[in-house]
């Protein structure tokens, strides 16, 4: 039988607790992690000219960043921890793209820290774990 | 290159230093230069043709339109869908998120066409013309929705793209390359005059006149002040923005000026709903003065001169300007960028200019005979009666003070807000032909940027009414070089199209959402 999946969505950055209960959870009950990091985007923003021609260049950049500085060490601490372990990076909304990711990769939970919830925005606008409770497919972490 | 420099610096910095008498001199002195050299060149871009007042170059950006409208078999009508679709993303794959999207591609290039030609242009047109300049315009804005379409897919099929992955693209890219592969002569030369056109044009009409107007509206409201504080003010900005890269102040622009276009649809739209049962009156004055001219001097003539001429010079159609604007997007298909284009007249003509149109007519501030039901024809000023004898933006402002009181404040901080998008529109602009004719590169681009903002004081500065005239003939010049090559290159744009619509039937183009 194949290894259950956890989908991460991870921020990087302070988000050590949540990578790390993560990777202990799947640890425990022999799972592989799937670490998702989302970069909000909107196809509806606006761009002056230059904006728009040094596009392309800068998602190169970006991508490249978050792989290097995100992703790549997520990986890693997690095979070191004998989990095994893959990544993505993501344009888009994170609740939307986190719930397809989860759904596309039939996982079966989500992890998601608590980082931000306490902001006003977050409050008034919704935040990405209170986003998740409302239409994760699978059940879902939130780690405090 | 060190000509416009030096030019610019000695005209700047005298104007900073010297007192009003001096500057006044200056003026004079330049005026009186530019219209020695370059008069008789503005004279013959505007030049009516014989019997009317009705300038060929506006005849050759109508005539363009319609010829693109019937060699593509109305695109704009039956691409129209298509159009709305890609711009909500329905074609656009998943996997390219984070890449500019046709719907940012669109804003961009809106930012740059909607502005003072919505507020100040249409309420000169209709002044001049009637109401049924409105109905003209509307058609002339229709037809240009091919001309876009035209020049933005060729603007993307020929753009160069370099190996750090910044495209450049534009009317003097396909000039040269689709001439080459059509084994055309005087590509290259032809892309040469395109792009003097366009830095002269993009400091003249593109800055000088822009921040001209914006002075024009600040003073208008807080009472006269030295231009050049203006200048000076939207020059740091502009130099903050396009030299020192600080992109909050653009994103702050860029968001705050699709709102305010889309705030003046709206409030056009609650006076139109105030005055609902107007509605029906104000377009039988538009149908009837379309065709008799409702006492209008020239009459049908004068109603659809009006009009065809203020669609040609607010959307920009066959300008060229637009097709820099649209190649940077990243699109497998060229085709689709000219379809995402064809929504620009669409918005910026179709709707905006005729919002302001109705608002003008709908609210009475033109005066009409209650005897005849003819408007009054001011001889002496050459246009309508208006309420206060006012017109351009005042009279614009003056219609919606009818309905909302506060609505000149709002105008005068939208006019100002248009003016520097535009103005950021039209650095890029000029800077591609720069690049084009000097190469790339960081030091080659800053000469260009600085000059940009020095000019910016200048026209903020300065009464210069034929340094302006020249930019704006300039401007049109680009049309002229821009069109040609359209006739002669249109035939890939059909090709291409051809070629997407059938893979787009046999499925072989994906949508990915439904």
């Amino acid at each position: 039988m194949s290894k259950e999946i956890f989908v991460v969505a991870y921020e990087g950055g302070d988000d050590s607790t949540l990578l790390n209960y993560a990777i202990e959870r799947a640890r425990r009950e022999d799972a592989t992690l799937h670490i998702v990091h989302v970069l909000e985007w909107s196809p509806y923003t606006f761009l002056t000219p230059q904006e728009v021609e040094e596009r392309h260049t800068r998602r190169k950049q970006e991508m490249t960043r978050a792989k290097e500085a995100i992703i790549d060490p997520a990986i890693a601490t997690a095979t070191a921890a004998g989990v095994e372990a893959t990544g993505e990076m993501r344009y888009g909304q994170v609740v939307e793209l986190i719930a397809a990711t989860a759904t596309a990769k039939a996982a079966a939970m989500i992890f998601v820290g608590r980082s931000g919830s306490n902001s006003i925005s977050a409050r008034v606008f919704g935040s990405v774990p209170l986003g998740l409770a409302q239409i994760a497919p699978v059940p879902t972490v939130i780690v405090p | 290159m060190n000509r416009f420099h030096a030019f610019a610096a000695a005209t700047g910095s005298a104007l900073l230093m010297a007192g009003p008498a001096q500057a006044q001199s200056i003026d004079a002195t330049i005026n009186q230069m530019f219209a020695d050299y370059t008069g008789w060149y503005v004279s013959l871009i505007f030049a009516d043709l014989p019997g009317t007042n009705f300038s060929w170059i506006a005849l050759w950006l109508v005539v363009g339109a319609l010829v693109f409208t019937a060699y593509f078999g109305f695109i704009q009508l039956r691409g129209f869908a298509h159009s709305i679709a890609l711009v909500k993303g329905d074609y656009s794959d998943p996997d390219d998120a984070g890449e500019v999207s046709h719907f940012q591609a669109l804003a961009t290039a809106l930012s740059g066409t909607v502005g003072l030609g919505n507020i100040a242009g249409v309420a000169v047109a209709v002044g001049i013309g009637g109401p049924g300049a409105t109905l003209w315009m509307v058609i002339a804005g229709l037809f240009g929705m091919a001309t876009k379409f035209t020049e933005c897919t060729l603007g993307v099929k020929y753009r160069n793209e370099y190996p750090d992955g910044h495209v450049s693209g534009g009317p003097m890219y396909y000039i040269t390359k689709g001439f080459k592969e059509r084994g055309l002569p005087g590509g290259g030369f032809m892309a040469v005059l395109f792009c003097i056109f366009t830095i002269l044009g993009a400091l003249g009409g593109g800055n000088m006149f822009q921040s001209n107007q914006a002075h024009a509206q600040l003073a208008g409201v807080f009472g006269d002040y030295p231009g050049w504080i203006t200048g000076i003010i939207l020059a740091i900005v502009t130099f903050a923005v396009i030299v020192g890269g600080i992109k909050s102040i653009a994103q702050v622009t860029e968001k705050i000026v699709p709102f305010m276009g889309v705030f003046y649809v709206v409030v056009s739209l609650i006076i139109l709903a105030i005055n609902y049962d107007m509605i029906g009156w104000a377009f039988g004055q538009i149908f009837m003065g379309a065709f008799t001219g409702l006492g209008v001097l020239g009459g049908f003539t004068g109603a659809l001169i009006q009009g065809f001429r203020r669609a040609a010079f607010s959307n920009e159609a066959g300008i060229g300007s637009a097709a820099i604007a649209h190649s940077a997007v990243r699109t497998k298909e060229p085709v689709t960028e000219g379809y995402v284009a064809l929504l620009e007249p669409f918005i910026d003509t179709v709707v905006i200019c005729t919002m302001t149109a109705l608002v003008i007519v709908i609210t009475g501030v033109l005066n009409v005979d209650p005897d005849t039901g003819l408007y009054i024809w001011n001889a002496e000023a050459g246009r309508i009666s208006t309420e206060g004898e006012v017109s351009g933006v005042a009279l614009t402002s003056a219609a919606y003070a009818r309905a909302f009181s506060w609505f000149p404040y709002l105008l005068a901080i939208a006019v100002v807000l248009f003016a520097f998008s535009t103005m950021i529109s039209w650095s890029y602009y000029g800077l591609k032909a720069w690049t084009y004719l000097f190469g790339e590169g960081k030091a080659v681009e800053t000469v260009f940027k600085v000059i940009f903002c020095l000019f910016i004081i200048i026209g903020a500065a300065a009464n210069l009414g034929p340094v302006i005239d020249f930019s704006d003939a300039m401007l049109f010049s680009m049309a002229i070089v821009n069109i040609i090559a359209l006739y002669f290159l249109m035939p890939i744009v059909k090709r291409e199209l051809n070629s997407y619509i059938a893979r787009l039937k046999s499925g072989e183009i994906k949508r990915f959402k439904h």
